[in-house]
């Protein structure tokens, strides 16, 4: 279990606020997101759990140990994997997981069965050295080492940071996996869309947790009416949209708009609207919000 | 008549006996956005070094704003804006210091930069942070700076690599209305992204899998053509297919 | 302990794998010894040459006209005295004076022995040296020619006599030098670059979120370094014992024992700098300045610190090769024993443990 209270930290002698008062709690064998932008303070909180960072005030427990006092025993429990590829390049992918082994006190034998999924990919390719892998191989190649030790809890930061939609999906399918085996798995991204493959999330922004929920409850929370409008033109709908008195916001969402508009409004009244402004063919319909509706709508606020 | 800025036919490059890229063919309006996506090591940054003038092809021909990219690769740097996600600016100089570095690197008089330069940060709303260092400035306000550089010179084109990986939400779509501004004045612009939400705000989206384009069109006959919902499904069902060690 | 191994394992990889790095670390003995050794004994001209002759006869004049005509030398007349002879000598008007024994052909020819005295003026030893050996050749010619033509075998005894420079051979001066600037090298730059690119590359951050502890990897990473350099100081040892002919008067062992203390020396200062630093290129930079060019300014290395104004003396004090290059001089050279360099050893060996207590006080056990 990790259990961490009004966690702050600041850089540059207090001049920039990294963390604003964390508190959260993650049970065991939870997936717990923690969703954001680049900036926000994630990587500076995984840190800090991570016993990589002293906290300027704050508590922060791991399976019961404080990741300040106990910072050892945090050490050996926990797997963690940085947000930038951080193994040796110019050791093999076997010379790797073998010395990450080592460190821990254990070998690649005894532990197999717990990366055996995912190294299994990367197994043909184990005298390649690691700096000749392809990005998903690296990142198969990162994970495998922050298991290989068997960690109660595992700590990744923006995994998947620059990876393709495919093998985003498929390393999300490796982390179900792992839950499935009792470890608890504490992970970053920037990536709204990977808020549902989480039991629980919290968005964060400017180092402050803005929600933190299921990702069905945050979705739920949201209070506004949201539509979906679509039709030709969609750059310029989009700015026509905006001069509505009754639409609050307006966002483009892959070939649709996503609009929230006030209490009241029809959808015919919205049409003729943009029928005047000779907008044709606008279909629009009530729609639930999706995860990125809900942080922008936060944001807003 | 519309003209055609990249026009590339089997463009090619082999690194010994790996071809990166293989054969590509395709061409790119003027004030056309084009969606450049692929996998992780399906041939994009190495394709996209070599419409810059900074990788010579093994095979193949093409012109880039006008100029061969195999003779004139000079000609093409210089008619040309770039953006990445990893390098865009300097971050230890001032907002004012990066314009004018840039500007100067393309030859803009003081003068054109001065004006230009106080127009730009009037239009992004950036006068207070002339003087900040580059480092101090949000993700988001980086980018949409960066991109507004990129573009500071006028190019023909411009290449865009994931500029908007890590910006929240919010940011990202003003990011896109800014490319929209810059579509509307005629530049053409090259833009890669792992958001697939993103590859619908193109006007016509490429995807390459293992070093080839196997598909090219509007992201809405794309959708049609694979019977997909997304483009996000679009791209699972062809990056399925890519037997590359990823 | 299985960690350690596997540590040092590792570091090991890392250097052979980066074949510019092994080439630098294996190449630069050799390169410095050949360089510094050839550089120094390039070919010498225009040699400034006088005669003393107290009596003059056929075979006298058989060998001046020889030099004389020697393309090498440059004839600057006969001088009556010994008195002139060092008078211009001394002057620096003269690189060579040939000295003939007094009645050089009745010794000769009754004795079958006669002595020449080849002065040579080594305020410049390369210059001096090479002089006396173009000079001994000629005279072994005529020589040559002589005993063939009498049928009768002969000597001439040549005797060389240094002057200005009693230790005389410019390798005696350098070899230590080389050892004290390739050990501090490897030992500083390189130490502190592989902990340094640790930190760089972000292995840094995952190394010290495990159970690895600090004290366990500084060690480790110094022990390749002392590995490869002990290598090194061997080479450099075999080079100019064979190729420059420098010899070891003194005992082998406790030249050992002096390398190593140095070698344990720049590596706790390599290891000072890596906590200091936090970019591979600073730690280049800082290595180079910090310890690069003391070594070849105030070292003793080419300049005598003895010479230097007093405050550049003072300073060459703090400077570690100053301290092993005098060590090794004295050990190497003139052959003494410990009892001569007690002092060299103690400043070393407190210069190590200071930079240790700072390493050990400056490690982090997390980011900053």
């Amino acid at each position: 279990m990790i259990e961490v209270k009004d966690l702050y930290k600041s850089y540059a002698k207090g001049k920039v606020n990294a963390l604003n008062g964390i508190t959260f709690s993650v049970e065991d064998g939870e997936v717990f997101g923690v969703i954001g932008p680049d900036g926000a303070g994630k990587s500076s909180l995984f840190r800090i759990l991570a016993s990589l960072l002293l906290p300027d005030s704050g508590v922060a427990v791991m399976n019961g140990h404080d990741v300040v006092k106990d910072y050892r025993k945090v050490r050996q429990i926990i797997g963690y994997m940085p947000g930038r590829f951080s193994l040796y390049q110019d050791l093999s992918v076997e010379e790797n997981l073998t010395f990450f082994a080592t460190l821990f006190n254990t070998s690649i034998e005894e532990n197999y069965h717990l990366i055996k999924d995912i190294y299994q990919q990367i197994e043909p390719f184990k005298k390649r050295r690691a700096g000749a892998l392809s990005g998903g191989m690296k990142q198969k190649l990162a994970l495998s080492c922050a298991l290989i030790h068997k960690p109660e809890i595992l700590i990744l930061d923006e995994p998947t940071t620059g990876v393709d939609p495919v093998s985003r999906k498929e390393f999300w399918d490796m982390l179900g996996r792992l839950k499935e085996q009792g470890i608890t798995i504490l992970v970053s991204t920037a990536y709204m869309d990977e808020a549902s493959r989480c039991d629980r999330i919290a968005l964060i922004r400017e180092g402050e947790f803005i929600a933190s929920d299921t990702p069905q409850g945050i979705i739920d929370s949201y209070s506004g009416i949201l539509w979906s409008v679509e039709g030709d033109r969609m750059s310029a709908m989009l700015t026509a949209l905006r001069d509505h008195s009754a639409v609050k916001t307006s966002f483009a969402f892959g070939d649709k708009i996503h609009i929230a508009v006030a209490d009241g409004l029809q959808a015919g009244e919205l049409k003729q609207y943009l029928a005047k402004k000779e907008f044709s063919d606008v279909r629009i319909a009530p729609i639930k919000p999706t995860v990125e509706d809900c942080f922008m709508a936060l944001t807003n606020e | 008549m519309s003209t055609r800025v990249i026009e590339v036919t089997d463009l090619t490059k082999k690194f010994g006996n790996f071809t990166a890229v293989d054969h590509i063919t395709f061409d790119v309006e003027e004030g056309e956005i084009f969606g450049f996506l692929g996998a992780n090591g399906a041939g994009k940054t190495t394709a996209m070094q070599m419409l810059c003038g900074i990788s010579m092809p093994t095979a193949g021909a093409g012109t880039v704003a006008g100029y061969d990219i195999i003779r004139e690769n000079e000609l093409i740097k210089r008619n040309i804006g770039y953006m990445s996600q990893k390098f865009s600016l300097y971050e230890d100089l001032r907002v004012w210091e990066n314009i004018r570095l840039f500007g100067g690197i393309y030859g803009l008089t003081d003068k054109v930069i001065a004006t230009k330069t106080d127009a730009l940060l009037e239009r992004l709303n950036f006068r207070e942070e002339r003087n900040t260092m580059v480092k101090y400035l949000p993700l988001g306000w980086k980018q949409k700076l960066a991109f507004s550089v990129a573009i500071f010179h006028e190019p023909k084109i411009v290449f865009l690599d994931e500029p908007t990986g890590g910006v929240d939400p919010a940011m990202r779509r003003q990011f896109w209305e800014m490319i929209y501004e810059a579509a509307d004045q005629g530049i053409t612009v090259f833009v890669t992204t792992h958001y697939m939400d993103e590859a619908e705000y193109c006007n016509r989206v490429s995807i390459m899998v293992d070093g080839r384009i196997d598909a090219l069109d509007t992201p809405a006959e794309l959708r049609r053509q694979f019977n997909a919902d997304s483009m996000d499904e679009v791209f699972r069902q062809l990056a399925r297919k890519a037997k590359r060690g990823d | 302990m299985k960690q350690f191994i596997a540590f040092i394992k590792k570091e090991f990889r890392h250097i052979m794998r980066d074949n510019r790095t092994l080439l630098i670390i294996l190449g630069m003995p050799v390169v410095e010894i050949l360089l510094f050794g050839f550089a120094i004994n390039m070919e010498v001209q225009d040699i400034r040459v006088a005669f003393y002759d107290p009596t003059p006869d056929a075979f006298t004049t058989g060998i001046t006209e020889r030099v004389k005509q020697n393309s090498y030398f440059t004839y600057r007349g006969d001088m009556h005295s010994m008195d002139d002879m060092e008078e211009s000598m001394r002057k620096g008007e003269l690189d060579l004076a040939v000295v003939f024994q007094q009645n050089f052909q009745e010794n000769l020819v009754h004795s079958g022995e006669a002595a020449i005295q080849l002065l040579s003026n080594s305020s410049d030893p390369n210059r001096g040296s090479i002089a006396v050996t173009y000079a001994t050749a000629i005279i072994a010619g005529f020589q040559q020619e002589q005993t063939e033509l009498m049928q009768i075998p002969f000597q001439i005894q040549a005797e060389n006599r240094m002057i200005y420079n009693p230790l005389m051979k410019s390798s005696y001066m350098f070899v230590p030098g080389i050892m004290g600037l390739v050990l501090m090298i490897i030992c500083t730059i390189m130490t502190s670059v592989s902990i340094v690119r640790e930190k760089e590359r972000g292995t840094m951050e995952v190394l010290l979120a495990s159970p690895l502890k600090q004290g366990t990897m500084i060690f480790a990473k110094t022990i390749p370094y002392m590995v490869i350099s002990f290598i090194d100081f061997v080479i450099i040892l075999l080079l100019s014992y064979f190729i420059l002919g420098v010899p070891v008067n003194g005992s082998l062992l406790l030249l050992f024992l002096v390398a190593i203390l140095y070698i344990t020396l720049t590596l706790s200062y390599g290891l000072t700098v890596s906590t200091l630093v936090d970019k591979q290129v600073n730690a280049v930079i800082f290595s180079a300045i910090t310890a690069m060019i003391p070594v070849l300014m105030l070292s003793g290395m080419i300049f005598p610190v003895d010479n230097m104004p007093q405050a550049l003396q003072a300073f060459s004090a703090i400077v570690p090769a100053r301290w092993f290059i005098e060590a090794v001089r004295k050990v190497m050279i003139q052959g003494l024993g410990i009892t001569m360099i007690w002092k060299e050893v103690l400043i070393m060996f407190g210069m190590t443990l200071f930079l240790l207590g700072v390493t050990i006080a400056k490690t982090k056990k997390r980011l900053e």
